[in-house]
């Protein structure tokens, strides 16, 4: 039977938490989250010219880490990390030293449930991720943790303990996360349908995980949380969330770990521009045709035990089967390899991390 | 985007394990009336049944069970089981059938919710069983597939089965129901969702739909446990049903939905007398769930009818000595089946699209 965790305080996990946000303009979008995200440790990427100044409103604990920073830190294993793009966000995953992160767009606001209530939705992360996810057998009542449901009839006994929750997908209320061609045919849509559920993946199914609204587990999947290369000097972008979630799933499926999706809902204010999007996508349509059949049929082996290791048998998968496709994916394959490297030399044992990865600004 | 269904390919199919359908018939009215309704009566109900006018109906018993299926089979039309007689009979191309303890539910703006609407929209719009949408159903008015989804699965195959939910008193087992007495979902979940290839789903039978052309015969009666009762926490027969419709789908590439539309379902029964018949159901699905999880179909199963055939055989060789509920439920297949083949398909095609 499901317990209902939500009957007591949902933990505020404040010192176990790093919220990553990725940004090139200001970071005014924070203050509307200030009641919901001020207890909390920031690490802001900065993408773009690192000579910008970045305002970060006051009161916030954060860290800034520019690409100066990047290059500082990481050495030549830098070039794993994108530029121009928001996919560089990664690199705030690798430098964290928590155990769990929410990484957040700066175009995403505080939505309203139906009832006009402003969601927390950092809270809804947090309970997704500290109850189990339920893999192996679809619950038609969806979250059996959830307050007011529960496993429905027929669902196994011996299958109710779930899976360790790896990584939660929240969603977005007014402009959706559609691509370039659906923004173009249908530039007026908005999504308002709230959908007052959560659901588990199940395992051996794909997602697009969009990184607008995303939390997981540090410690359980991290170095899977790779966003590849994207933006400048890239032949593809608005593909980097989609890269991680596939990779992701995989090794979850792999490992035994489970994906959500659903609460919480953001409000997403900012449409980009379709021709724009539609230019960065384009590659990327024709080599996802190519790329979902990989990843539905890729298997790991069964010596690959930890999530690196993981990583590394799907970065050689990577090379050998969608090195044919396009070089880009021989490059790519590399810089799995390279992010591999960058995450052991930063969070290996023996490195001293206050030497190594300070930032360059600090509101410290 | 959806096919236009005619109201003479419906048929809604009734299983009365009560004798009163005045409240239940008269409540459903304003979805039921355009489309001809099957009754079948629970062979164990021993009084007339009473019916509101103003319907195009047939009502069956036992007497028409027994002169169409005979002595010809091993399959008990008893209890939940009797609507499976409706599915066997209609000549209509959808089958919608709900519980005879169930109402039209309000959606959260009070609006009655029209299930039949829904289940027929969710089974004329294409299924996308083979990636998850994150927005759920793509096909819903205000919703579409998100970045990320592949263009060529935007198609989507056709949906075959379509699974509701409920408010009030949901589908819990009677452990479940008995230890949250008070427990009561108010939860309305605005979603249509595929179920992806190879996840399993408990099926439950309290409100469903399903292309009856295309999937009929794989809606076996075949589950009947020693205990089984009137109330559906004392039952696992479409549980059972709905892993089989499952296997089928999924290897046949066809599509299950689940979520809306919702439906009431009014309060009965004592979960805690329920507790002593039900724990034979909840031990069996501890068997049941992996059986069905590593079951393979050949490559040359192409119809239902030959999909159903493999699963009963691997029910009887790997079940059949576990409890004798098993091997029994492995010949109920087989009979099923030809009992489709000669009495149900006269108006389908059995082979899949």
């Amino acid at each position: 039977m499901a317990t209902a965790p939500s009957a007591k305080l949902t933990p505020l996990l404040k010192d176990e938490l790093d919220i990553v946000i990725p940004t090139i303009r200001n970071l005014d979008f924070l203050e509307m989250w200030r009641p919901f995200f001020e207890q909390y440790h920031l690490i802001i990427v900065q993408d773009g010219d690192p000579s910008k100044k970045i305002r970060v409103p006051d009161g916030f604990d954060y860290q800034l880490y520019n690409r100066n920073d990047v290059n500082r830190i990481l050495g030549p294993n830098a070039s794993c990390i994108s530029f121009k793009d928001s996919a560089c966000r990664c690199f705030g995953y690798l430098v964290s030293k928590k155990k769990y992160i929410f990484t957040i767009d700066d175009d995403c606001f505080v939505a309203k449930d139906p009832s006009g209530k402003e969601i927390n939705a950092l809270e809804q992360h947090i309970k997704n991720l500290l109850t189990p996810s339920t893999t192996h057998f679809f619950n038609t009542l969806y979250d059996p943790y959830r307050e007011g449901a529960d496993f429905v009839r027929g669902y196994p006994f011996s299958l109710r303990e779930g899976a360790p929750t790896a990584v939660s997908h929240g969603l977005w209320l007014n402009i959706p996360d559609y691509d370039a061609p659906t923004q173009l045919v249908k530039p007026l849509e908005r999504n308002t349908r709230y959908v007052d559920a959560v659901m588990t993946v199940p395992k051996g199914t794909l997602f697009p995980m969009c990184g607008m609204n995303l939390a997981f587990d540090r410690e359980l999947i991290g170095p899977a949380m790779y966003f590849g290369l994207m933006g400048d000097g890239q032949p593809v972008g608005r593909y980097d969330d989609m890269w991680a979630g596939w990779c992701m799933k995989v090794i979850c499926d792999h490992l035994g770990l489970g994906v959500k999706t659903g609460l919480p809902y953001i409000w997403h204010s900012k449409a980009s521009n379709p021709f724009v999007n539609l230019k960065k996508e384009y590659k990327g349509i024709f080599w996802q045709e190519k790329a979902i059949p990989f990843f539905q049929s890729v298997s790991l082996p069964k010596e690959c035990s930890s999530v690196e290791k993981c990583y590394l048998a799907l970065a050689g998968e990577v090379k050998s089967k969608l090195g044919e496709v396009d070089p880009y994916f021989i490059k790519l394959a590399d810089a799995m390899v390279t992010w591999i490297e960058a995450w052991k030399m930063v969070n290996s044992p023996g490195e001293k991390p206050a030497m190594t990865s300070l930032p360059n600004a600090t509101s410290k | 985007m959806s096919l236009a269904i005619k109201d003479d390919e419906v048929d809604i199919v009734i299983g009365a394990l009560r004798s009163d359908l005045t409240i239940f018939m008269n409540e459903w009215r304003p979805m039921f009336s355009r489309f001809h309704v099957i009754i079948v009566k629970d062979p164990d109900l021993k009084e007339e049944l009473k019916i509101p006018e103003g319907f195009n109906l047939d009502v069956y018993g036992k007497p028409d069970i027994d002169q169409v299926v005979g002595s010809s089979t091993s399959i008990l039309f008893s209890g939940y089981s009797c609507r499976y007689f409706g599915y066997l009979v209609s000549r209509k191309k959808y089958i919608i059938s709900v519980d005879d303890d169930c109402l039209p539910a309000r959606d959260p703006k009070g609006f009655l919710v029209d299930a039949v609407a829904q289940h027929i929209s969710n089974l004329t719009n294409p299924a996308t069983p083979f990636f998850f949408n994150t927005l759920y159903d793509p096909y819903a008015e205000g919703a579409d597939f998100v970045r990320g989804y592949p263009f060529s699965l935007r198609a989507g195959v056709k949906c075959a089965l379509s699974c509701g939910l409920w408010l009030n008193l949901a589908d819990h087992d009677a452990p479940t129901q008995a230890l949250k007495a008070r427990q009561r979902n108010s939860r309305y979940v605005d979603a249509v969702m595929t179920v992806p290839a190879r996840s399993l789903i408990p099926i439950s039978g309290i409100n469903i739909a399903f292309e009856r052309e295309a999937v009929g015969p794989a809606l076996v009666p075949a589950l009947k446990l020693a205990g089984e009762g009137k109330c559906r926490w004392e039952t696992m027969e479409d549980i059972w049903s709905g892993l089989c419709v499952k296997i089928v789908c999924d290897h046949l590439g066809l599509g299950v939905k689940t979520g809306l539309p919702y439906i009431w379902r009014t309060d009965r029964g004592d979960p805690i007398a329920s507790l002593k018949k039900e724990w034979e159901g909840v031990k069996l699905m501890e068997e049941v769930i992996p059986f069905f999880q590593s079951v393979r179909l050949p490559r040359e199963a192409t119809t239902v009818e030959e999909c159903i055939i493999e699963v009963a055989n691997a029910v009887k060789e790997r079940l059949g000595s576990m409890d004798p509920v098993f091997a029994r439920a492995a010949k109920a297949m087989l009979d099923w089946v030809k009992l489709w083949q000669s009495v149900g398909s006269s108006s389908s095609r059995s082979s899949a699209v």
